[in-house]
């Protein structure tokens, strides 16, 4: 009975570990064979013998060490301010009652709204065309300050359009997740701090982070690997030559190693990806070391 | 710290219908004298717990005014209360201590009131003590049974010396035994601090063990209050009286008629200088005394031992309940085997309520 049973939950499994395999597991594993194969050619599927001189070229080449300092001040950029000002939208929604449901739509719009649309709109604000500077520049010439081009101008310009767009893209996500858990809080720990005589920032520092200190934690592991996997948003800003425009990251990297018109290169592209997973385990591993300390699972 | 509640008022939205009002609390007024234990009794949704939201600050009263002495605290925000609050299901803070919940409260401190980290711990320790969870400061909430953290609450709540203490049904999330036990400690340790304590509960069986007056609520409405003894001898109305005892009182339709009180075809008491008139008869289950020559027939079902005393469990075409349950002493003469059983009454244990008002007459 009991073996008959485990062969049905092998067969009902089946359908996914095929998929995932197929998808998943098999490409993990190429990726580090071909991450080893030095000069591969894909025409002729061929290589001149393995080591790790993949890996020597991509940590010299000037574009990746360009994709990389991007992806970087990226994610350092963006995910403490995206989860900070989520968190601040999360506690106002949770202590407002009239227009909550409009202001919760509101700000989950952009969740729902493609990222070439939301592109878009960021090009009628920051991007200069024949006739206008932008919404944005209009605005600064408004004041009297010197206009910036903030799509093809100077590096901070493009680095504050990108980190602001990756900011607005993944806030309506952290918002929604934040909101659910204030309001899972038990609300008699908030009149007990309140009888107690605790202020509110004393109420917030001690008992609502705390509380909801998994949750933000998660936002934060997955808004670092959100981040680090930054490509599209790029695109949609600076179009698809990101090298050109300084721009690149290094998913952009891998996938110019592929697929542009200088690609062809799956050693090189294998070699950077196992770089990225280096890098994000690493952090993911250091977040999850010292949040075990800070972080209350209840 | 004499409590003194004075037309208290207070209306909710209805959360259901649109545009319409529920009244929780209701022109409420009463006194709590200084270091007494009372209970708020009454089923849920009587507006018990509003009353005690309403003299913690948690919430602002409709209408009506809160005394703590001779200070009128209605418009005064939970802080500057002093009130020490207990939840229902404590509120312990989970990722404290024991002591840092018990010292949370005194961090609360402003002012000159400031303490240091030493005397904090003092009173903790201290307070800790009192509710005898002393070797357990450095436990988290989670590691301790529920009648330990039931302890945490309390020195929880009284660790900065509150006005009032207020307890909101602490003791309903306990099992049986340790219900019993809580409530005796709980009675001790406000003999020992001589705090004012109001205390919530659905219970009457806990509200009469370990108060020293008891409030009877329903629907937002005071019915009666004193000591447990007296209400329970002395119901006002039909209400009260089935709200209080158990087993709970068993009730008859009948009459008065030429001063003498009807149940059916049988006058079955005396009552000298009462009015003709339709009432209900509340008779509490130890006012039946079973006799041959009693006046009071009723249909005889099962008679249930229980060591000290005895159940008669009979029925009667006039009762209002399933079954007429009368507890006697084993001693009496038992009708084993009857198809009847007869009883006297004791003229003390028989209440009399208008038909239609169900006040006591």
């Amino acid at each position: 009975m009991k073996k008959n049973n485990n062969l049905k939950a092998w067969l009902y499994l089946l359908p996914a570990i095929l998929f995932l395999g197929v998808f998943m597991v098999y490409p993990l594993i190429d990726v580090f064979f071909y991450s080893v194969e030095e000069n591969y050619h894909s025409i002729s599927q061929t290589y001149t013998g393995v080591g790790l001189g993949n890996f020597g070229h991509v940590l010299s080449d000037p574009y990746f060490i360009q994709a990389l300092k991007n992806t970087l001040l990226l994610v350092v950029i963006t995910v403490p301010i995206s989860t900070g000002i989520s968190l601040l939208i999360a506690l106002g929604l949770s202590s407002i009652t009239a227009l909550k449901k409009a202001f919760q739509t509101i700000y989950f719009l952009p969740y729902v709204t493609n990222t070439l649309a939301v592109g878009l709109v960021f090009m009628i604000l920051f991007a200069r065309t024949e006739y206008t500077d932008g919404l944005i520049n209009t605005l600064i010439q408004s004041l009297g300050f010197e206009t910036v081009d903030f799509i093809n101008g100077p590096y901070w310009a493009k680095m504050l359009v990108a980190s602001l767009y990756t900011i607005w893209v993944v806030m309506p996500f952290k918002i929604l997740i934040l909101t659910s858990a204030l309001a899972s809080v038990n609300q008699d720990y908030y009149k007990a701090a309140r009888v107690d005589g605790a202020s509110s920032g004393r109420i917030f520092r001690k008992i609502t982070l705390p509380m909801i200190s998994p949750t933000v934690f998660y936002l934060i592991i997955t808004g670092f690997i959100g981040a680090f996997k930054a490509y599209s948003d790029e695109v949609a800003l600076f179009g698809v030559n990101l090298n050109e425009a300084g721009m690149n990251t290094i998913v952009g990297y891998v996938y110019d190693m592929l697929y542009s018109d200088k690609g062809g290169y799956p050693g090189y592209a294998a070699a950077a990806a196992l770089v990225l997973f280096a890098i994000v385990f690493t952090i993911t591993y250091i977040n999850l070391k010292f949040s075990r300390d800070k972080v209350q699972y209840m | 710290m004499k409590v003194v509640l004075e037309n208290l008022t207070m209306k909710f939205k209805s959360p259901h219908v649109k545009g319409e009002e529920v009244t929780a609390v209701d022109h409420l007024n009463f006194e709590i004298p200084d270091g007494k234990l009372i209970c708020l009794l009454g089923p849920s949704g009587c507006g018990k717990s509003t009353t005690l939201n309403l003299i913690s600050g948690l919430e602002t009263p409709t209408e009506g005014k809160i005394w703590f002495g001779d200070q009128d605290v209605t418009r005064l925000p939970p802080e500057e209360r002093g009130v020490g609050l207990v939840f229902q299901n404590y509120a312990l803070y989970p990722h404290l201590t024991v002591e840092q919940n018990i010292i949370f409260p005194l961090q609360n401190l402003k002012g000159d009131r400031k303490m240091t980290k030493e005397a904090m711990h003092q009173k903790a320790v201290e307070a800790a003590k009192l509710v005898q969870i002393d070797g357990l400061m450095e436990r988290k909430p989670k590691e301790l049974s529920g009648g330990q953290q039931q302890r945490v609450a309390i020195a929880r709540a009284l660790v900065k010396i509150p006005r009032v203490l207020l307890l909101d049904e602490p003791l309903s999330n306990l099992d049986a035994r340790l219900r019993l036990q809580t409530r005796e400690e709980l009675r001790r340790i406000q003999r020992e601090t001589g705090v004012t304590t109001i205390f919530v509960t659905h219970d009457q069986e806990e509200a009469m063990s370990i108060s020293d007056q008891i409030v009877v609520m329903k629907a937002g409405k005071l019915h009666q209050a004193g000591k447990p003894q007296d209400v329970y001898d002395d119901p006002v109305n039909l209400f009260v009286a089935q709200f209080l005892g158990t087993p709970q009182i068993n009730v008859f339709e009948g009459k008065v008629e030429q001063e003498k009180l009807w149940i059916g075809e049988e006058a079955v008491l005396d009552v000298p200088g009462r009015k003709d008139r339709q009432v209900w008869v509340g008779i509490r289950p130890e006012g039946f005394i079973p006799g041959d020559d009693g006046p009071f027939t009723c249909r005889m079902d099962r008679i249930e031992m229980m060591g000290r005393d005895v159940s008669i469990i009979s029925s009667h075409p006039k009762m209002t309940g399933r079954c007429i349950r009368s507890i006697v002493s084993s001693d009496d003469h038992l009708p084993v085997g009857q198809e009847q059983v007869r009883f006297r009454l004791k003229p003390h244990k028989v209440f009399l309520f208008d038909r239609e008002s169900e006040e006591r007459v």
